[in-house]
C-alpha cells in the first residue's frame, strides 16, 4: 500500500511514517517542515498543504491512503493563523483525495476535544460530540477539523474516513502537550484539583495510528492507552515535584516568571479529566499498548532531566 | 495504630483492578481510601455506633445496587452504608456513590471524590459502574431527601425512576436498605437555600442548636434481600412507576425494623 503522511515533520507523524514502512508499505511525506535525516526510501515532498504543489504531489503519486497529522495543536501559534493552516490544510487534504483516488483518509485528532468540564462523564465514548471549545474558546478550530473530517463519512461515502481521537502522547521527542507540561522540575497544579490523565507512549501511538491505516476502519475512535492516571502522581512518577496552587493565583502567573503562557481555558484540562473509552478501537484493531502507564512514566523519567 | 493497619488491609482486600501505583481505572487511589476510611471508621464504630443488619444480602462479587432511604441533613447515611461495606463484607467492598454535581466543581471536594470512587451523578457513570461489575450506591430521594427536616426524618419523599431504568436495563440486583439515625444526628429544623446559592450548595441546614455538626446519635442499617426485576428498561412509566413502588414500601418496611431494633436514640 502506498501511504502518504502530512504532517510528516512532526516526531509522532515520523514514527508512524517509519513504522509503515517497516510494515513493508511505500511512504511518502509532505512538510513544510524540514526531514533531515528521513529514509532514503521516503519521499519528503517539503511543501505546504495548502499549495499547489501538495496536489501535486496526490497527483504524480497517486497514494491509496493518506494520513492526516498536519494540525496545528501548539497553542501557542497565533490563533488565526493557526485556524487557517488546521481547517484549510484539511479541507486541501480531502479534496486532494476525493479529485485523486485516494481510497482511505486518516485524520489524527486529539481527545482534548471532549473538553474538561466538572459535570461530564469520566469516559467520553465516540457517541458524545466534541465540545471542548465551551471553556477553552481556543480549541473551536481543531474542533471545527474534526467535525468536517466527520462529515466526509456521509458526505464521501466512497472515501473511507477514519477519525481518530488520540489521547496525549509521552516519549523520546519530548513534544506535544503533555511533554510540555512537564518541562520544567517544578509543575504547577491547581490547588484541590488532581485530574485523571490518560497518555499513550510515542511508539505505541505510532502503531495504533499505522493500524488504523492499514484496517482501513471507517468511522470516529478514541485511540486510548493504559488506564489514565492522576496528575500528581504523573508528575511525582517522571521525577517532578508538584506545586499545588490556588487557582486564582496560578491564573494570574501564566507567561509570568517563567510560567507557560497558556491560555485561560487551559486551566480546565488541570483541574478536570478527560478520559476517553478506548473499547471500540481495541475491538476493531486488536490494539494493545505495549508499554504500561506506570512504565511510560519511568522511561520518560530516565530520558528526561527536567530542565 | 492497630485500627489503622485494619482499615488498610480491608482496602487491600478491596477486588479492584489497582495499578502500581495502586490507582484504579475511574481514579480511585487507595492511598486516600485508606484515610478516608479510617474517618469513616472512627464515625462508623464509635461516634455514631452504627449497627448493620443483614449486609450478607448483598452479593459478595458483581454488579448491585443498593437502594436506600436518605434521613436527614447531609448525606451521613451514604457515608456509614460505604463505611459497612468495607467493615462488614467479606471480602470487603467498594460501594461507589452517585455525588451531587456540585462537589467535583469544588477545590478538595473534587480531588477526594473522585480518589475515593464517588463519581458525579450522572447515568453514564452509572451505568459504567454496574457494567464493570461495581457496587453502585442509589438515594433515589435525591437532594430532597437529605433535606429533610427533624420531624419527617422517618419518612420518604418521591423516588425518581432512573435507578429502575438502570436497573433494568444492566439487569442489576437491587438491594434495598434502610438507614435511622441520620435525622437525629443532624435534627433540622429549618434548611436556608439562599445562604447555600451563596456557597455553592444546595441548602444549609440549620438545628436548634446553630450549625448543623452532627450529634453522636445511634445510627442502623437494614440490608434487604435482592431484589431482581425482568424488563429493558425501556417500560411504561406505569410499570417502572409500580416496580420503584415495591422498592419503596421494603425501605419504609426496613426503616421500621431498624428503628424497632435500635431502641434509644442514644
Amino acid at each position: 500500500m502506498k501511504v502518504l503522511v502530512v504532517g510528516v515533520g512532526g516526531a509522532l507523524a515520523r514514527r508512524v511514517a517509519l513504522t509503515l514502512r517497516e510494515q513493508g508499505h511505500t511512504v511518502i511525506g509532505i512538510d513544510r517542515r524540514p526531514w533531515w535525516d528521513h529514509p532514503k526510501d521516503i519521499a519528503v515532498h517539503e511543501v505546504d498543504i495548502r499549495k499547489r504543489a501538495a496536489e501535486d504531489v496526490f497527483r504524480t503519486q497517486r497514494p491509496d491512503c493518506v494520513v492526516h497529522m498536519a494540525t496545528v495543536n501548539a497553542l501557542t501559534a497565533g490563533g488565526e493563523e493557526r485556524a487557517r493552516i488546521n481547517l484549510g490544510g484539511t479541507r486541501a487534504i480531502f479534496e486532494h483525495s476525493v479529485a485523486h483516488g485516494v481510497k482511505h483518509v486518516v485524520f489524527v485528532g486529539r481527545h482534548t476535544y471532549y473538553g474538561a468540564t466538572a459535570d461530564s462523564p469520566l469516559y467520553h465514548t465516540e457517541e458524545e460530540p466534541p465540545q471542548g471549545m465551551g471553556r477553552f474558546p481556543e480549541l473551536a478550530d481543531l474542533v471545527a477539523a474534526d467535525l468536517y473530517a466527520a462529515n466526509m463519512l456521509w458526505r464521501e461515502p466512497k472515501l473511507t474516513t477514519t477519525i481518530l481521537r488520540l489521547v496525549y502522547t509521552l516519549g523520546p521527542s519530548q513534544t506535544g502537550t503533555l511533554a510540555s507540561f512537564l518541562k520544567g522540575k517544578r509543575v504547577p497544579m491547581v490547588l484541590g484539583f488532581d485530574p485523571l490523565f490518560q497518555f499513550l507512549d510515542e511508539g505505541d501511538a505510532a502503531r495504533a495510528i499505522a493500524l488504523a491505516a492499514v484496517k482501513t476502519l471507517r468511522g470516529i475512535y478514541n485511540v486510548a492507552g493504559p488506564p489514565p492516571v492522576p496528575l500528581s502522581s504523573i508528575v511525582r512518577e517522571t521525577g517532578r515535584t508538584p506545586v499545588p496552587m490556588p487557582e486564582p493565583l496560578l491564573a494570574g502567573l501564566l507567561g509570568r516568571f517563567g510560567f507557560p503562557r497558556l491560555p485561560r481555558g487551559a486551566l480546565e484540562h488541570i483541574k478536570f479529566p478527560i478520559v476517553v473509552d478506548g473499547k471500540a478501537f481495541r475491538e476493531a484493531t486488536g490494539f494493545k499498548p505495549e508499554v504500561s502507564e506506570v512504565e511510560a512514566l519511568r522511561q520518560y523519567r530516565r530520558m528526561t532531566a527536567p530542565r | 495504630m492497630a485500627r489503622d493497619d485494619s482499615i488498610k488491609s480491608l482496602v487491600d482486600r478491596l477486588e479492584l483492578p489497582w495499578n502500581e501505583l495502586g490507582v484504579d481505572p475511574y481514579g480511585i487511589s487507595k492511598k486516600h481510601l485508606v484515610v478516608f476510611f479510617t474517618a469513616l471508621g472512627f464515625l462508623y464504630r464509635r461516634y455514631f455506633r452504627v449497627k448493620a443488619v443483614g449486609a450478607h444480602h448483598v452479593p459478595k462479587r458483581g454488579r448491585a445496587m443498593l437502594v436506600g432511604n436518605h434521613s436527614g441533613g447531609y448525606a451521613i447515611d451514604g457515608a456509614m452504608v460505604l463505611a459497612s461495606m468495607l467493615l462488614e463484607l467479606d471480602p470487603p467492598r467498594l460501594a461507589q456513590g452517585m455525588a451531587e454535581k456540585f462537589i467535583n466543581q469544588l477545590p478538595v471536594g473534587s480531588l477526594w471524590s473522585s480518589r475515593c470512587g464517588q463519581l458525579t451523578g450522572l447515568p453514564e457513570h452509572a451505568e459504567r459502574l454496574l457494567r464493570d461489575e461495581r457496587l453502585l450506591m442509589v438515594f433515589p430521594e435525591g437532594a430532597r431527601g437529605t433535606a429533610k427536616l427533624f420531624k419527617e426524618r422517618y419518612s420518604l419523599v418521591d423516588f425518581g425512576t432512573g435507578f429502575m431504568r438502570l436497573a433494568l436495563k444492566t439487569k442489576s440486583p437491587i438491594i434495598p436498605l434502610g438507614f435511622v439515625g441520620g435525622g437525629d444526628a443532624v435534627p433540622t429544623v429549618y434548611n436556608s437555600k439562599t445562604l447555600g446559592k451563596l456557597m455553592g450548595v444546595p441548602y444549609v441546614p440549620f438545628t436548634p442548636y446553630g450549625l448543623a455538626a452532627p450529634l453522636p446519635a445511634k445510627c442502623e442499617v437494614h440490608y434487604g434481600e435482592p431484589m431482581l426485576f425482568e424488563g429493558t428498561g425501556d417500560e411504561e412509566d406505569v410499570v417502572i412507576k409500580g416496580y420503584v413502588e415495591q422498592v419503596k414500601q421494603r425501605i419504609a418496611q426496613l426503616i421500621e425494623d431498624a428503628k424497632s431494633a435500635r431502641g434509644g436514640v442514644l
